[in-house]
């Protein structure tokens, strides 16, 4: 029995979960980047009002139109109000669309996904036949119809977009938990007296978390988009609330006439924040599974 | 001049501990028409340096020392291109896992055609013919019918026999065997094992047998190589190594092989040989099966899986069911633990019939805690994303009704008793070793103190010196806690060690049963027979095991 007791590293316990992270963001610079990104995102979308130096709201037509300058970083709109200072407020709603669909999502898909995985049989095709009918709409005119028969407000633009991506997840954790069901483990787990809810829920559920993060980085930077492509065109948020989608929107118009500092602004930060997303991923996805710790 | 030389050999993986060495500084020989046998326990560089020599190492690997040279080509310095040629047409290997060897969407013909065409040894008007003729050669009967065949069509046997012969298709001159029957039933990796030995004398090639079971190596190889941690310890032939073994290693790992004739502390090495306990057994059931059915409902009409079996476990006996891979007896055990209702039939535990309760509801039965298992692999039935102490405090949460204080420390106390080492309890399934995972899963299934215990192939994945140790305790487990077992196995010689009754099943019914010794010594049934003339026998006990092997 010795040579079992003295295995390799008797050192105490495991690593730590924040040394785990340590470790990701060390060992994969472009993870690192991400989360200095992501960091950046968060603090601009908490602190934003508290930063900048105009307000957004606030008009002012002697100075309507004026490229950037060193008062003006990023110009004025056709109303003089400061392009950056309404980039930089933009943030938070923006990130709370894109969070709050993608959590809606999430919480939904994940519950369907799994009572179709785990069970089957006709609950898994009704199922299935509902998710096959959301996806065969094309996704962006299906929620465009969502608000325009909800109604125009900003609570719609979460559920449209929550509805439309239902789906993807619903999909990822059926088919996570469908090859995990008869697993040694959900075995073990019911013979240590776990009804069919707790092995889902407790054993099975938590495995097919790490594809699910990479579902959900990816998601978000598409949810910012989608949320913006819908008050691009009228829908959802109104003016003159700051937000990228509209802003973009308003400053096409004024790109032939040689003010390209109105769309170009937050069609940048509209493409920062999804690049993000995108590049966070991966990251994520190391970062809640144990078997990357060794 | 021997055929192949390894001279030094060091190979190193780069990990995120840094840089491990897999191989430090084997040497070894084959010559013409030899069969080397390369023993060695898992994480002992066997399986690396045949990787190395074929050039095929994992991208964090490589050679960082020593000599390769086969027939005069240094093979550690070719170019790549010249490496392809080699490999299938003068050097070959056959996987430890047939079917992941094989493209699992493709016909297997068209696989033994696609190397047969690499190699020029066949065109295409002839590439057909020349891939049955590959097929005749090892012996697949209805040569013409399997070409069509997909590999998942195919039993696991059949599929190594493929995987044979596409290894054997350009006629190599040496082939490495690499865990040639690992997974594969005790008959039918003796009919691999004679059909490799054969065609290897026909064609008067070499090989390299590499294995974990010594008795194995002995039977088939000419020379065995013992390696331990990336090093030679011992060689030379089967007969001196079993009889005289110079080192330590060698020594344990004999011991540890379980043979006919020797008790179960006898695997042990010898110091650490302790009296066998007393195991009472009482004469009163506490499991009683009559006439067991279950049957599925398959693609093409229903599927028998267990045919009416019948048999009782006494309270504190160990019962074995031995039988091959789809004779029933997994079913029967997951039908036993609750997790599959019956077709048909009674369970009676103590006099009481489980089969009352369906498998759905079991799970909220107080007779829960009473029935447990072990599971087979130790590697599947952990939660990765649970340490081992949540693993084994699992059942003690659900249906102990014990404080968080009070199954702290009862599992430190379930770690000492199964000899686990407490501080290994905060580790992930991953970060455990074979050894301590069954450790860790049968700490989990005695966590409740059962009554009876099914063991499925507890130590199928284990090396023979971990299995000694775990077969040990299971012993001083039963003699200490007065659980009754039921011991499901393949492996006849495993289940004489631990089981006082035995019972042999092939095709869903009950071939045989008995006291373990009366089966074992005078067989009556052909198959039990034949499963104990398939198990190898390692030379130095071939003398006086014979009567009993019979």
């Amino acid at each position: 029995m010795s040579d079992l007791a003295s295995a390799p590293g008797t050192t105490k316990g495991t690593d730590s979960t924040f040394a785990h992270i340590v470790y990701v963001l060390r060992s994969n610079p472009v993870t690192l980047l991400a989360f200095a990104m992501f960091a950046v995102l968060l603090l601009t979308g908490i602190l934003g009002p508290a930063l900048v130096p105009y307000d957004p709201l606030q008009s002012n037509a002697a100075r309507a139109l004026q490229p950037p300058s060193f008062d003006h970083w990023f110009g004025t709109d056709n109303l003089g109000r400061d392009v950056l200072s309404r980039v930089v407020v933009a943030t938070r709603l923006d990130l709370a669309i894109s969070v709050a669909a993608v959590a809606l999502s999430f919480v939904i898909g994940s519950v369907l996904g799994s009572i179709a995985g785990y069970w089957g049989g006709w609950l898994d095709a009704v199922l299935n036949r509902l998710f096959d009918t959301i996806m065969a709409f094309p996704l962006f005119v299906l929620a465009m119809g969502i608000v325009a028969a909800l109604g125009n407000t900003v609570e719609n633009i979460v559920y449209a977009t929550a509805v439309i991506n239902i789906p993807f997840y619903a999909r990822l954790v059926r088919a996570e938990v469908n090859i995990r069901r008869d697993a040694g483990f959900a075995q073990a787990a019911k013979l240590a007296g776990n009804s069919d809810i707790q092995v889902l829920a407790l054993h099975i559920f938590p495995n097919a978390l790490p594809p699910m993060m990479v579902q959900v980085s990816l998601n978000l930077g598409w949810a910012i988009l989608n949320a913006a492509g819908l008050s691009f065109i009228g829908l959802g948020v109104r003016p003159p609330t700051a937000e990228w989608g509209i802003m973009v929107a308003e400053g096409a118009n004024f790109i032939v006439s040689g003010e390209w500092w109105l769309a170009i602004f937050p069609g940048l930060a509209l493409m920062f924040a999804v690049f993000t997303f995108n590049l966070l991923g991966d990251g994520l996805r190391d970062i809640v599974d144990p078997r990357q710790r060794s | 001049m021997s055929l192949l030389s390894i001279q030094g050999l060091k190979v190193a993986f780069q990990t995120r501990r840094g840089s491990v060495d897999a191989v430090r500084g084997v040497s070894l020989e084959i010559d013409k028409g030899e069969i080397l046998g390369i023993v060695g326990e898992s994480g002992s560089g066997k399986s690396v340096t045949s990787y190395a020599l074929m050039r095929l190492l994992d991208r964090n690997g490589s050679i960082t020392g020593g000599a390769l040279s086969y027939g005069g080509i240094d093979l550690n310095s070719v170019r790549e291109s010249t490496m392809r040629d080699l490999r299938g047409r003068e050097i070959s290997m056959i996987f430890q896992n047939p079917r992941a060897a094989l493209n699992p969407i493709r016909k297997v013909g068209h696989q033994i055609e696609d190397v047969l065409r690499r190699h020029s040894r066949a065109t295409r008007s002839n590439a057909k013919a020349e891939a049955i003729k590959a097929l005749e050669a090892v012996k697949i009967r209805d040569a013409e019918a399997r070409y069509n065949a997909y590999p998942f069509e195919l039993s696991g046997g059949m599929c190594q026999r493929v995987v044979i012969a596409l290894a054997l298709a350009c006629d190599p001159k040496l082939l490495i065997a690499d865990e040639p029957t690992t997974g594969l039933d005790i008959t039918t990796q003796k009919a691999v094992m004679d059909l490799i030995a054969e065609l290897i004398a026909e064609r008067s090639m070499s090989a390299m047998v590499i294995t974990h079971d010594l008795g194995l190596a002995a039977q088939y190889c000419d020379r065995i190589v013992v390696m331990k941690d990336g090093e030679v310890v011992e060689e030379g032939s089967a007969e001196r190594l079993f009889t005289a073994p110079q080192h330590a290693y060698t020594r344990k790992l004999v011991d540890a092989t379980p043979r006919a004739g020797a008790g179960i502390r006898a695997l042990l090495p010898a110091e650490q040989r302790t009296p066998e306990p007393v195991l009472p057994v009482s004469d009163t059931p506490l499991l009683e099966v009559r006439d067991l059915v279950k049957t599925y409902q398959g693609k093409s009409g229903p599927v028998h899986a267990v045919k009416g079996i019948s048999f009782s476990v006494m309270k504190g006996q160990s019962v074995g069911l031995v039988g091959e891979s789809g004779c029933g007896k997994s079913t029967t055990s997951s039908i036993l633990v609750r997790l599959a209702d019956p077709t048909s039939g009674e369970i009676l535990f103590d006099g009481e019939d489980l089969a009352n309760t369906p498998a759905k509801n079991f799970a909220r039965d107080p007779r829960r805690a009473k029935i447990q298992m072990v599971f087979q692999d130790a590697t599947d039935s952990f939660n990765p994303r649970h340490t081992a102490r949540h693993s084994i405090e699992e059942p003690l949460a659900r249906l102990g009704g014990l404080s968080r204080r009070e199954r702290k420390e009862r599992v430190g106390e379930l770690a000492d008793l199964v000899g686990l080492p407490r501080t290994l309890l905060d580790r992930f399934p991953h970060q455990l070793s074979g050894g301590q995972k069954a450790r860790v899963g049968i700490a989990r299934a005695i966590a409740l103190e059962p009554e009876f215990l099914i063991l499925d192939e507890p130590t199928a994945a284990l090396d023979v010196s971990i299995q000694a140790i775990v077969l040990n305790l299971l012993v001083d487990l039963r003699a200490k806690l007065g659980i009754s077992y039921l011991f499901v196995s393949h492996d006849l010689h495993v289940v004489r060690l631990l089981c006082d009754y035995v019972i042999v099943m092939r095709d869903g019914e009950i071939v045989e049963e008995g006291p373990a010794a009366k089966v074992m010594q005078t067989p009556s049934h052909a198959y039990t027979q034949e499963l104990l003339a398939a198990a190898p026998v390692p030379p130095a006990l071939q003398e006086p095991a014979s009567s009993a092997a019979e």
